[in-house]
């Protein structure tokens, strides 16, 4: 107890300092900007489809033979095929079970724009609070008021995750609600009942909807929020480790965003080299587990969970040796 | 005898509030540091001079455990620096290099912010410095509203803010003007009389001259010396600058008088600026003698526009140091 209480003056320090830094500012004006825009692109979505399809099964069958028309063709990758073939028997199963997937709702709406962002967009969001963590004292020198004060450098690292956790984690509660909120506006507040499939299993090329059940969307939402934010998290540690390796700011975000932006691209490309799924960037989309698609042949959401894991504790080692031990020579 | 001779040095050693002891510091394989050893006592005003790139700010940065040092010891109020920096930190405040504060906060909230590292510092010590460095008025407003000798002031006042024994200033008159310097000066004493001890690194050694009662001089990561100002000062050669209105005239009568020798041109390493437009005569001379030597020129009719002594500058103290060897 009496650690905490030389502690929480510290985690005060940190997390005042990242919002009068105007950090989480940026973000909500982000989201505030990109949800409607999205929104409006998913509106439009429904028109188009309201006039062509008088009802979603007709859609749903549509989308089926589209994809089946691609699994015939010889120059589509094998792994893309996979993940269709994979695709056309949830779509399958959602006919037979008479679900509508994509009825136009907020809840539905949030599902899919937390879904789609986690690859890309909340490691961006995450940079802009964790990059310049420390290299940001550095660069202003305050690093070396923040050290020579009666307090262990591995407290001040410490208060400087648990402030980082925070706003990641409210990072992702903010964006889930803004997106109901926004999206709900224009396709209504409704979808929290609505069933889901997950559970799906992947031998192979094939799924087994023995395990698939049907759980309400609105569990579903909160364990996609919960998945994202193990991966966000990920991304999190990571941007602090380099933040404390490296000196600019603006070194470490580019260094993390190519490292990011590759994984998505090398999850293409992983059917020739297995060991890609090693990469953190590549087991992002923790989402997709409980869509029923693994970016990798043989992942699971076990294995993603350890991988993630196993970066995030390595970049925590890193962080704390480096940070405790360095010197301080600018 | 011995017995109070014995506790004269115990007490002597209770007063040491710095001990710096044989710390070298390589980095990369470079000897940076190579050997420095000092004490602070407290209460006193400690000079730390040296010309760039010597190594002061490698040794301050030691001082407060930004680096480590290679080998060697340093204590704060008896406590290892590098074992126990919680409690060896507790006795310092300092500004390393230049006074950094977050831009994005306000003095007040900087000061809040330093004040929760620290224990026991309530609102009314924040207001004590703040009032202390005379920057109350402004206290509120955001730190990048501030003119450097604000920030300078707000570095002052974090560093005093958990009354700290020793108090660490690294080139504190840099960016300063005339006035800021003779404020700052007075202000430093007043700290001292109070009981704190300071440390106060330069290149400047007029400004250790005027401020501080010891000094430690440092060239190449090495100590030369550990005395009082006017025991490593004195004897260094004060030269006196003449300027006559008939130059020619004031060189041969002055060249004529047996005490008194010329310095060429190229000798004396005096800052230009003190020497003022006119040509001038520069001499090694007793100062005793300029009076007699002033009658002497106006019998003779030659018009003097200024007499004045100079004192001798850190390079040439270095000189006399390091017998000849040029400094780096």
């Amino acid at each position: 107890m009496k650690a905490l209480d030389r502690l929480l003056p510290l985690i005060q320090n940190e997390t005042l300092k990242i919002w009068k830094k105007k950090r989480f500012f940026v973000i909500v004006l982000v989201l505030m900007i990109i949800i409607p825009i999205f929104t409006y692109a998913q509106h439009r979505i429904d028109e188009t489809n309201k006039k062509n399809f008088k009802d979603w099964r007709n859609e749903l069958v549509q989308q089926i033979s589209e994809y089946q028309n691609t699994l015939s063709s010889d120059r589509i990758p094998e792994e893309w095929k996979r993940s269709r073939r994979i695709a056309v028997q949830q779509l399958q199963y959602y006919l037979d079970h008479d679900v509508n997937p994509n009825s136009p709702d907020g809840v539905t709406f949030t599902r899919s724009f937390l879904s789609n962002a986690v690859t890309l967009f909340f490691p961006l969001l995450v940079l802009a609070l964790a990059s310049d963590l420390v290299s940001g004292e550095r660069t202003s020198g305050t690093i070396k008021m923040l050290l020579t004060r009666p307090v262990r450098r591995w407290k001040i690292l410490f208060s400087k995750l648990v402030a980082l956790s925070f706003y990641v984690s409210l990072t992702v509660v903010v964006s889930a609600v803004l997106c109901y909120l926004i999206s709900g506006a224009v396709f209504g507040y409704n979808g929290w009942g609505m069933p889901v499939f997950t559970g799906f299993v992947i031998h192979g090329s094939s799924v087994e909807s023995g395990f698939a059940h049907a759980i309400p969307q609105g569990l579903y939402l909160l364990m996609e929020a919960g998945l994202i934010w193990v991966s966000a998290m990920t991304v999190a540690l990571l941007a602090l480790m380099v933040s404390v390796l490296v000196r600019s700011t603006a070194a470490s975000i580019v260094a993390m965003m190519a490292a990011v932006i590759s994984g998505t691209i090398l999850s293409n490309m992983a059917s020739s080299w297995q060991s890609a799924k090693f990469i953190f960037s590549v087991n992002l989309q923790l989402t997709n587990y409980l869509a029923g698609s693994p970016p990798i042949t043989g992942m699971t959401l076990g294995f993603s969970l350890v991988i993630l894991a196993c970066w995030g504790i390595t970049s925590l080692i890193v962080s704390f040796f480096v940070f405790t031990k360095q010197d301080i020579l600018n | 005898m011995q017995y109070a001779s014995q506790e004269a040095r115990q007490s002597a050693q209770q007063d040491v509030v710095l001990s710096v002891s044989s710390v070298k510091k390589q980095i990369g394989g470079k000897p940076i540091i190579k050997d420095v050893s000092f004490e602070v006592r407290s209460g006193e005003i400690f000079g730390f001079l040296g010309p760039n790139g010597a190594g002061k700010t490698t040794t301050i940065r030691m001082l407060v455990n930004l680096i480590k040092p290679t080998s060697g010891e340093i204590l704060i109020c008896g406590e290892d620096i590098g074992r126990h920096p919680e409690a060896a930190l507790r006795h310092v405040g300092c500004i390393v290099e230049n006074p950094e504060a977050y831009s994005y906060l306000t003095g007040w909230e900087n000061l809040e912010h330093f004040a929760r590292m620290l224990r026991g510092i309530d609102n009314a010590r924040i207001r004590e410095v703040a009032a202390i460095v005379g920057l109350d008025s402004r206290i509120h407003d955001k730190v990048k509203t501030y003119s450097l000798g604000m920030r300078q002031r707000l570095g002052i006042a974090q560093a005093l803010l958990g009354r700290p024994k020793l108090l660490i200033l690294d080139e504190p008159t840099n960016g300063l003007d005339p006035k800021g310097i003779k404020e700052l000066r007075e202000f430093v004493r007043m700290l001292a009389s109070q009981g704190m001890s300071l440390f106060i690194s330069s290149h400047l050694l007029s400004e250790i001259q005027l401020m501080c009662d010891r000094v430690a001089i440092i060239s190449r990561g090495e100590v030369l010396a550990v005395g009082t100002v006017d025991e490593l000062i004195h004897g260094a050669d004060n030269y006196v600058v003449w300027q006559f209105e008939q130059p020619e005239a004031g060189r041969r009568l002055l060249a004529g008088d047996g005490d008194v020798e010329l310095v060429p041109e190229h000798e004396h390493q005096i800052d230009e600026s003190l020497l003022g437009m006119r040509e001038a005569v520069i001499t090694a001379m007793n100062p005793d003698r300029i009076s007699s030597l002033v009658e002497k020129a106006v019998r003779a009719g030659i018009g003097i526009v200024s007499v004045h002594c100079v004192a001798p500058t850190l390079e040439q103290l270095f000189l006399r140091m390091t017998e000849g060897e040029s400094i780096g």
